[in-house]
């Protein structure tokens, strides 16, 4: 019989039975008619009627069970039974379910998130012939772009891009947006067809701001023009300048880069009036993303073979800028090898992670079978002397771990989507569209059930050696359980040293991190955000040529110095954290610029006179910029303490000293102020130096506003002013400490990992200990019950019940704390000062391992002492 | 050698009849199977509603509800199109089975 009818009828039993009573009946009746007419009475008629058919109900069951198939019936029996079973024991159940529940729920989260940014393609047509082209420094420019565009024999084109915020104006307010400025053929090589309207081409181009159009993304159309069509070639300001929409991209196209998501692409010939000033005339200006679509049938091998080729070409033409160029491929997406390789490598360590959390889980919870197979010998013992099959036992046990698994299954795939959801919506720094692109599909939720389903089986199997070791005649015997024959430790018992010991290290390092963070938080860098707001504002977002943003920076400091509480301010073009520009300085008398030939690699940064005082950072010899230092004046420069021992051996003997960064540009050190962190918490001293902004212009500044009065206050009162100043300029006020939030991030988020990841691990110890001594206590009981009759005290017991327990624990947790203090070594690259020598650290992990011996082994403990000897011995 | 057994022949006996008599309910077949062999042969039916369903479930009858002469209502059965193959089959190795023992038990 086919298998869905036979389902079906399992789900129409009482008709499919009252059909068979029926039949049966007018069987019946029919003899009885024909009795009659042979002439027996009615009551005879009856009696031989319901004689001849013999037993109706074992026949009524026999043509049930041909009509419901045996096999489906009784596994549809086995269920029921299994949940009955488990509804006996909720505390059990619930351990189970939860268990699994958040290792699946580990599992499924970890994959998705590996799934969408490793595994998973770039969503664009014929994707995996699209790669990602850097040279040393990850980044190219523009007239590098440009000759490797026209000379590359491999790639049917390359198109470059590169990031930038905006002020936009569509009408009202001036907001900020993030574009994408890319070259003409961006779209081609990508290979993404408009939404509405079309893209910008090559053919739009001719020249510098040549083509003042832009293409807006869907879901920026749809928040900020609700999805009207009719703004196709309608006109909008781009920082100042007027820009014609000319289409929309489709939904699910959102750039290259997985994280960061556009509002809108412009061309990138527009880059003075976009950025204020351009690069595309400066070879040696690298800021570009460069992707290529590689021609059918060229190898990466050939690929890179070619690129190189005119690296050879560009080194030869232009020694001074091109020096030490060498071309490669990397898949795109990430941010080329910026971000690729650590994510792909922290996802993966993740999902390794993830994977011994399922194993630890699935191991627990065999123990935890064990233990219940132990408490049920009897049971069992009694089915198979009642002729049952220990196959048909095992099956049964098997359906409660298949139930238990589908139950903690579900539940984990209810987790895991919260939380994706969660994540995709979670925007880690508000101040970038930076997003985790993470969608749960169909992949997901399969893997998710076939782990659910596999543990199921692995942990379902642990009773199997106890279900086949049960002889039928343990149920006479007296004595129903024995200790099993002693070995050294059992493969269980190896998993679970091994958790406990993932588990201690897990918390170390977690406490590690915590500890790190904490002191990170206090650290000295170089800088007080203590007290202090961030203005950041961009003069070109507002239209301001270069003779005339000056001016406006003056104005802006004079206005917020003079507001009430304000003690003092200052601006710079980056702060710390938040970018870098990568400066190779030279001797004064150096005449050979190739940056082989530098003293030193340095960050430069421009500030404007009072910033160092607003900033909190100390002068430690000389002078710092004044309103003087301006474009007739003498170049000046004022180094940091790192700058001044590597190049001139000390602080004072850098004073009055000159470097170059040019063949043009001889710089004055007038000052030395005090190292500080620049591009991570965890860095070396970085030599630096700061030139005036006067002497070196910059749009975008940052505003530092010290002061000590009501932040609140300070800050209404400063937005007031500079609206007052010009009223068409975005601009964002913050809380300095706020705006550190992204120099954390990467400590932070190594941190909340680690502390889940160290959670679900104590989780998973605590079950796995649980079900030993929980085991050890079953399969002990009526020893514990006689040695209670004996005059035990309840410390022996105790201890016969829980040592090996805690022997484990013990053996668990030591080797944890060493590799947890080993790992964090490890650990100290990515946050601050994190040391493993911190007291307070070994404290907490042995309290914390401490108390997790103690909350798992508190049940079995209570289970042992609270035997009732007299009970126990009546009834085994 | 042919295969058979009890549920064999009765299923044998059972599709013969319907193919005899074309639709009969479970009752009939009883009588008819008893009368046709000269009471030689009696159905139980603990054994023959088994049958009925099985074969049923096998496709080798359909059955529906009607109403007998009396006006009871019965379900009654009939052969399907792989029933008639079936029961040309049953009968061979039927004959074969007689035709076996026979010989086995006149062999000198």
């Amino acid at each position: 019989m086919p298998l869905l009818p036979r389902i079906a009828n399992l789900f129409f039993r009482t008709r499919v039975e009252r059909e068979i009573e029926a039949e049966i009946q007018s069987h019946i009746d029919l003899r009885i008619d024909d009795n009659l007419t042979a002439g027996m009475s009615e009551e005879e008629a009856r009696r031989d009627a319901l004689l001849r058919f013999g037993n109706r109900t074992s026949t009524k069951e026999r043509v049930a069970s041909v009509d419901f198939a045996l096999g489906l019936q009784s596994i549809w029996s086995d269920l029921r039974y299994a949940a009955r079973q488990l509804r006996h024991s909720p505390g059990f159940t619930v351990t189970a379910v939860l268990t699994l529940a958040v290792a699946i729920c580990a599992n499924a989260v970890v994959f998705s998130v590996l799934d969408a940014l490793v595994l998973r393609p770039l969503n664009l047509p014929n994707s995996q012939r699209l790669y990602t082209v850097e040279q040393r420094e990850l980044l190219n420019s523009y007239p590098d772009f440009r000759d490797l565009r026209d000379r590359n024999r491999a790639f049917d084109a390359v198109a470059a891009y590169v990031i930038a915020p905006v002020g936009l104006n569509t009408g009202g307010n001036p907001t900020e947006a993030w574009v994408i400025e890319a070259s003409g053929n961006y779209f081609d090589v990508l290979g993404v067809k408009p939404y509405l309207g079309r893209f910008f081409q090559n053919s739009d181009e001719h020249g510098p701001d040549s083509a003042p159009y832009t293409v807006l993304s869907y879901s920026y159309w749809k928040n900020h023009f609700q999805g009207d069509s009719g703004i196709i070639g309608r006109t909008v300001e781009i920082n100042r300048h007027a820009f014609t929409i000319l289409g929309v991209a489709p939904p699910q196209f959102r750039g290259i880069e997985l994280f960061f998501w556009p509002d809108m692409w412009t061309p990138l010939v527009d880059q003075a009036q976009i950025e204020g000033s351009s690069s595309l005339d400066e070879r040696y200006y690298r800021d570009l993303f460069l992707i290529g679509r590689l021609k059918p049938h060229v190898t990466l091998a050939q690929a890179n073979a070619d690129l190189n080729s005119v690296a050879i070409y560009l080194k030869k033409t232009y020694p001074r800028d091109d020096d030490g160029m060498l071309f490669r491929l990397t898949k795109p997406g990430l941010g080329g090898d910026f971000l690729g390789p650590p994510v792909r490598a922290f996802m993966t360590g993740l999902m390794l992670l993830a994977g011994l959390i399922l194993l630890a889980a699935c191991a627990n919870l065999g123990g935890l079978f064990s233990a219940r197979a132990a408490d049920r010998s009897r049971e069992i013992a009694l089915r198979v002397a009642l002729g049952s099959t220990r196959r048909r036992v095992l099956r049964q046990l098997l359906t409660e771990a298949v139930v238990i698994s589908i139950a903690g299954g579900v539940a984990g795939i209810a987790g895991s989507v919260a939380l994706l959801r969660a994540i995709s919506a979670w925007q880690p720094i508000p101040i970038y569209p930076i997003h985790l692109p993470v969608n749960p599909d169909g992949l997901t939720y399969a893997f998710a059930v076939l782990l659910a389903l596999l543990s199921g089986l692995l942990f379902g199997l642990a009773p199997l050696r106890q279900v086949f070791a049960t002889a039928p005649w343990q149920v006479v015997k007296t004595a129903a359980c024995t200790r099993q024959g002693r070995h050294w430790f059992s493969t269980r018992e190896v998993l679970l040293v091994i958790q406990i010991a993932a588990c201690a290290v897990l918390t170390t390092a977690s406490l590690v991190a915590v500890r790190g963070l904490e002191r990170s938080l206090h650290a000295t860098f170089g800088f007080q955000p203590q007290n202090a707001l961030v203005v950041t504002t961009d003069l070109n977002m507002a239209g301001y040529s270069a003779d005339r943003a000056p001016a406006m920076q003056r104005r802006m400091i004079d206005a917020v110095a003079a507001l009430p509480g304000v003690s003092s301010t200052g601006l710079i073009d980056n702060l710390p954290f938040t970018g870098t520009n990568e400066v190779p300085v030279f001797g004064s008398n150096a005449s050979d610029f190739r940056s082989s030939r530098a003293l030193t690699e340095t960050y430069r940064y421009n500030a404007s006179p009072g910033y160092f005082q607003a900033a909190g950072t100390t002068l430690l010899a000389g002078r710092s910029f004044t309103w003087d230092d301006d474009k007739n004046a003498v170049p000046v420069a004022v180094v940091n303490r790192e700058f001044a021992r590597k190049v001139f051996g000390s602080v004072q003997a850098a004073i009055g000293r000159h470097f170059r960064t040019g063949a043009k540009t001889r710089l004055l050190i007038v000052g030395v102020v005090e190292d500080g962190k620049y591009s991570s918490l965890t860095e070396a001293p970085w030599a630096v130096f700061f030139r005036p902004l006067l002497q070196d212009p910059s749009f975008a500044t940052s505003q530092i506003v010290r002061s000590e009065g009501d932040p609140q206050q300070v800050s209404a009162a400063v937005q007031r002013t500079i609206r007052g100043l010009d009223d068409a300029l975005p601009f964002t006020v913050s809380p300095w400490q706020q705006e550190l939030s992204f120099a954390l991030f990467a400590a932070r988020m190594a941190t909340i990992s680690l502390g889940v990841l160290g959670l679900l691990g104590a989780l998973l110890a605590l079950t796995g200990i649980f079900g030993l001594a929980s085991y050890s206590v079953s399969k002990r009981l009526r020893e514990f019950g006689i040695r209670i009759a004996l005059g035990a005290k309840r410390s022996e017991l105790l201890e016969a019940a829980l040592g090996r327990a805690f022997k484990l624990l013990a053996a668990g947790s030591v080797a944890g704390l060493i590799l947890g203090l080993l790992a964090t070594k490890v650990l100290a690259y990515v946050v601050y000062e994190a040391t493993p020598r911190d007291p307070l650290v070994l404290a907490g992990a042995v309290l914390a391992m401490l108390l997790l011996g103690l909350i798992a082994t508190w049940l079995p403990a209570q289970r042992a002492l609270s035997i009732d000897p007299g009970k126990l011995l009546r009834e085994e | 050698m042919a295969r058979n057994d009890f549920q064999g022949s009765l299923d044998l006996l059972v599709l013969k009849t319907l193919a005899q008599r074309g639709r009969l309910h479970g009752y009939g077949i009883v009588q008819h199977i008893q009368r046709a062999s000269e009471d030689l042969l009696q159905v139980e039916e603990g054994s023959l509603y088994p049958a009925l369903h099985r074969m049923e479930q096998s496709k080798w009858i359909s059955s529906e509800w009607a109403l007998t002469e009396t006006n009871r209502k019965a379900k009654y059965y009939k052969l399907t199109a792989v029933g008639r193959r079936q029961l040309t089959e049953a009968e061979s190795s039927f004959e074969q089975l007689v035709r076996g023992v026979r010989a086995m038990l006149s062999y000198a």
